[in-house]
């Protein structure tokens, strides 16, 4: 319920951002876990390209010279490759991470070169024992690159399926709702395609709505979508067109049957 | 105004949003035929239309798929697309003098620090042939002396090298001579330890076998090698230790800022320093690899070469980019008077800066 949860104090890992716009952006930060993860498979991803390109020793002088390339371009400059062509190296997109500046926007040149290049101070004295000290300290797991470059590891956001609202004859509310319960039904109606049909009539009797309608004829699941419906699209009148009974609602025949009371 | 009238109004502008998006998304430089110049006004829209959805209480899945358009939309319009050519030139040509010269007090400290103690032990150790054994090891001692020999005809390399190729040098000295400037740079977010510790070893390492070669008689083949990439090489040590110093600043005197403030500006002034510090030491090691070590080069020329690498590197650090975007800091502060393209390019251009 996005309603009113800014009053709450959160100890989690989700910050929120406002942009330009006046939108707030919430990101959610990645610990030290999945980074290390995700540096694990950039490691070994690192190795076989290396591994792949030994071959060029029998080239003799050239050969050995392009791979001592090779060799210094893969410890400092990989992750600033993947990092400025997609947000995040190979091991980090196979964890769903993804590099942005502290508002929010993908990384750029700059912060990229710096989170990369202050990694040899995190990776002291052996395997990142400072940037995991760091990491657990600051309050945005970030390590003493990120703090520099004005970076964090965000998961990165996975695209919203638009669900619809189940259809139903629209029934008006039987008692004044406040926007957080008015939210409270609306999702459930949304989701109620989702959902079993018992577990449907459980959710929609412990909201307790379904008692204060007179002729509700039990179906307290179908109470609940009407008065969804009713504060979606408004009362059933010439304006709007009637819902289909048929539709993607998942009522039934006992549903129906039940109607609803016009106020 | 009901949901599902809201809906039917704007969901137009909404598809159209999100055709856009996916365009954006699906390549990495849009094809010609995407109307980029759409998003900032859509955005603006779309946000607004968002903002509405929540304050009036609409479905939590309108609500999500409205922030889910705001959220890429954003990411799409603040998305970096660096012309690289141009920022590389840019940098090349001005962004990386210019932060030089605005931290010369700095520059002045690390040449201190670097050139000082080179010096020293340069001198001590052409007095003193044994001062050498304290840095080096006796097998260190003599595989530099061997490298030098008059009679070893691949300037600066071991005997058993000679038959290696210049471009496996090449590498070598990349790799090697690049490391070793990008770790006396991060090095400095301790505190300057680091950096302060990784100038003053190798000024007294580079000096003390300077010295010691010069005292045995070795001069000649050991001077005409250093002199051709020395101006290079040298500066371009100094200057990472520039970008390690101002790491460090931030850290003992970050001044009327907050540690961490200090910390990410002097972090992003740093970057044009070290990236200007690699592109110096990648040339040193062009010069290093196929001009240094050709033994049939007269050294009357090779210290010819040298003496006019340092001239050229002085005018270019002391020279370049002055008179040129006097304010390239901010990069719009001057596209007002300039074309609508050029603007354009201005604004995408100060990457390093």
């Amino acid at each position: 319920m996005p309603a009113d949860d800014s009053s709450v104090f959160q100890i989690d890992s989700l910050r929120r951002f406002e942009t330009p716009e006046g939108i707030e952006i919430e990101l959610r930060l990645a610990g030290p876990v999945p980074r290390a993860g995700a540096f694990a498979i950039d490691l070994l991803i690192r190795i076989a390209i290396y591994m792949a390109l030994t071959p060029l020793a029998g080239l003799a002088g050239v050969g050995i010279g392009l791979m001592l390339l090779a060799l210094f371009l893969l410890e400092w400059f990989y992750p600033v490759f993947f990092e400025l062509r997609s947000g995040a190296t190979p091991g980090k997109r196979a964890l769903g991470l993804t590099v942005v500046h502290a508002d929010g926007t993908p990384v750029g040149p700059s912060a990229s070169l710096l989170r990369n290049l202050l990694r040899t101070l995190d990776f002291l004295p052996v395997f990142y024992a400072v940037g995991l000290v760091v990491m657990l300290v600051d309050r945005d797991f970030r390590r003493l690159g990120d703090l520099a470059a004005g970076t964090l590891v965000v998961y990165r956001e996975t695209r919203a399926t638009v669900p619809n609202l189940a259809r139903h004859r629209p029934i008006a509310p039987p008692i004044e709702m406040t926007p957080a319960m008015q939210q409270a039904v609306l999702a459930f109606a949304e989701r109620s395609a989702e959902l079993s049909a018992a577990r449907r009539a459980e959710l929609a009797e412990l909201s307790g709505l379904a008692e204060t309608v007179p002729a509700s004829g039990g179906d307290a699941a179908g109470i609940l979508l009407g008065i969804a419906n009713w504060i979606a699209r408004g009362k059933p009148n010439a304006a709007m067109p009637e819902p289909e009974r048929q539709g993607s609602a998942p009522s039934s025949a006992a549903q129906q049957a039940s109607g609803g009371p016009r106020a | 105004m009901r949901q599902q009238r809201f809906e039917q109004v704007y969901a137009p502008v909404w598809r159209r949003l999100e055709g856009l998006l996916d365009d954006l998304e699906a390549r990495r430089r849009p094809a010609p035929s995407v109307p980029v110049q759409r998003l900032p006004r859509l955005l603006r829209q779309v946000s607004g239309h968002y903002a509405t959805a929540r304050a009036r209480g609409y479905s939590p899945g309108l609500i999500a798929r409205l922030h889910d358009l705001v959220r890429r939309g954003y990411r799409q319009l603040h998305k970096p697309r660096p012309n690289w050519p141009r920022a590389f030139l840019r940098m090349a040509v001005s962004g990386f003098p210019r932060a030089l010269r605005r931290r010369r007090g700095l520059f002045a400290i690390a040449c201190a620090l670097f050139f000082g103690p080179m010096l020293a032990m340069g001198i001590g150790c052409a007095a003193d042939p044994t001062l050498i054994y304290s840095l080096l090891d006796g097998a260190q001692v003599a595989e530099y002396e061997a490298m030098y020999d008059p009679s070893n005809t691949r300037l600066g390399r071991a005997p058993s090298r000679a038959a290696d190729d210049d471009v496996m040098m090449f590498g070598f000295y990349v790799m090697n001579n690049v490391g070793i400037a990008l770790r006396t740079f991060a090095w400095g977010l301790a505190a300057g330890v680091g950096s302060v510790f990784i100038l003053a070893m190798n000024g007294l390492f580079t000096g003390g076998v300077a010295g010691h070669l010069t005292q045995l008689g070795y001069g000649a083949p050991f001077w005409s090698f250093v002199s051709g990439h020395s101006a290079l090489e040298l500066t371009a040590i100094a200057i990472a230790g520039t970008a390690g110093l101002l790491l460090s600043q931030a850290i003992l005197a970050p001044g009327r800022r907050s540690r961490s403030a200090a910390l990410r500006a002097n972090a992003a002034e740093s970057v044009p320093l070290v990236m200007g510090a690699v592109l110096l030491l990648v040339l040193a090691a062009v010069v290093e690899a196929f001009w240094s070590a050709n033994a049939a080069i007269p050294p009357e020329i090779k210290y010819a070469v040298g003496i006019a690498g340092w001239i050229l590197v002085a005018a270019y650090l002391g020279l370049a980019g002055r008179g040129i975007d006097p304010d390239d800091d901010g990069p719009d502060t001057d596209s007002l008077d300039k074309g609508p393209a050029e603007a354009k390019a201005a604004a995408r251009g100060s990457l390093w800066t």
